[in-house]
């Protein structure tokens, strides 16, 4: 603590810099998910505002599932980077409007995933009925479309389980949606 | 909107969440294969997530110095507004699905109209909820027509466990007055439309399987809408509030 930080009540707060706003999404961009530690917030889409406000970062998270018990986690460690990098006291505002969806992980994201061992979730949300038919997944390790269902449910909520028919190993599938 | 009118109706689709979630952890390290057991405690995670966030929309509403936490570890059962059906035992793995898809049929239909609730707090949370449900829905709509045309055997559970479960769909296809007028307000879900919606898609399923659909369920003595509950509530919370009340404030 500094001098006079009890009495400014308002931990090192101060003015905005040019570069502040690039620097803070550089950062961002280092933060993984725990679950996944190949895919950082950013490439996951759930950072959906970056600004200035009152001497602070103010940023605005969407959490990926109501349940997900990454959440809480997710924003300390985005607290702790940005802190460190020299951003006191960040502001985090939970919004769950609109609803995040998996259309928002970027390609590199999904190109991440892939070379993890998770096949990305194929298409778009909006394209199609969640209660239609099962996507054409394919195995992240040898390629194959040759893939069948073994659960919807795999690893956590955000995953179906799935088995390559051709090299015959299980991965984990991003669900859409 | 009234607070005192629309918190009852936030912990209804709270409780409801919650109770479900709990007794679906209560197959973890039980279930018949490690996909079933995944399975399970994912649907049953974002369940109680969902809960927490009606919780705590409820707990602002009521302005009352609770959170979400002391909502849902810090009340008795007659404060609870759960349906009954979701507080019945798990039984068998054909009760237990049964049971999920009765639900899940509900919750669907109910988030179909919270959607576009002109409250944009319940709107934003029944978005987020809807996606998830979609896939509890087809899960266990799918359970039902594997077990129900499945083996002999888990043909005569579902047999079972239909009309066991069944005096409990009461509250499924019927609402209080006061959803009615908070439906009518433009914020909930219009129970007639619910009902609706839920007795086709319960009727589709089972009729794809050739099981029996049961006349409509009447009100009985018992109403998860105004904290009357079966013997099972008690026993369920009794587990899940233990430890915050016997060591009130304790983190870990």
């Amino acid at each position: 603590m500094q001098p006079g930080e009890l009495i400014a009540g308002d931990r090192g707060a101060r003015a905005q810099q040019s570069d502040d706003l690039a620097r803070a999404w550089a950062v961002l961009a280092q933060v993984m998910d725990p679950e996944v530690p190949v895919v950082s917030v950013v490439d996951l889409g759930i950072v959906r505002d970056l600004g200035w406000h009152g001497g602070h970062l103010h940023l605005v998270v969407t959490p990926t599932y109501s349940g997900c018990p990454a959440t809480e986690v997710i924003e300390g460690d985005i607290r702790q980077a940005l802190e460190q990098a020299g951003f006191p006291a960040p502001a985090l505002e939970r919004r769950l409007t609109p609803a995040w969806s998996t259309d928002w992980i970027s390609e590199l994201g999904r190109k991440r995933l892939r070379a993890y061992g998770i096949a990305p979730p194929q298409g778009s949300v909006s394209k199609r009925s969640l209660l239609g038919e099962a996507p054409q997944v394919c195995c992240p390790q040898c390629g194959s479309a040759h893939t069948e269902l073994l659960s919807q449910f795999g690893s956590t909520a955000c995953k179906a389980l799935y088995r390559c028919r051709e090299c015959l190993e299980p991965f984990d599938y991003f669900k859409c949606i | 909107m009234h607070n005192e009118a629309l918190a009852p109706y936030l912990l209804l689709l709270g409780d409801s969440a919650l109770v479900q979630g709990q007794r679906l952890c209560e197959w973890c390290g039980r279930a018949p294969a490690i996909e079933e057991e995944l399975a399970l405690m994912n649907v049953g995670l974002d369940l109680v997530g969902q809960a927490r966030n009606w919780l705590e929309y409820a707990a602002e509403l009521l302005d009352d110095g609770r959170d979400a936490d002391a909502l849902a570890f810090r009340r008795d059962e007659r404060a609870y507004r759960n349906l009954l059906l979701v507080e019945q035992p798990n039984g068998d793995f054909a009760v237990t699905m049964t049971k999920q898809f009765l639900y899940d049929a509900w919750h669907f239909a109910v988030l179909q109209g919270l959607v576009g609730s002109n409250d944009e707090r319940i709107a934003g949370i029944a978005a987020k909820a809807l996606k998830e449900v979609t896939y509890h829905l087809r899960r266990s709509s799918e359970w039902v027509q594997r077990l129900g045309g499945g083996t002999e055997e888990s043909r005569q559970r579902m047999l079972a466990a239909i009309p066991a479960l069944w005096r409990f769909t009461v509250e499924l296809v019927a609402g209080s007055d006061n959803e009615v007028h908070l439906a009518q307000a433009g914020v909930a879900a219009d129970p007639a439309a619910v009902g609706a919606a839920w007795l086709k898609q319960v009727g589709e399923t089972f009729t794809s399987v050739e099981l029996p659909l049961p006349k409509a369920a009447s009100h009985f003595y018992l109403d998860g809408r105004k904290g009357l509950h079966t013997e099972h509530l008690g026993l369920l919370l009794a587990e899940m509030q233990f430890l915050p009340r016997a060591y009130p404030d304790a983190t870990w």
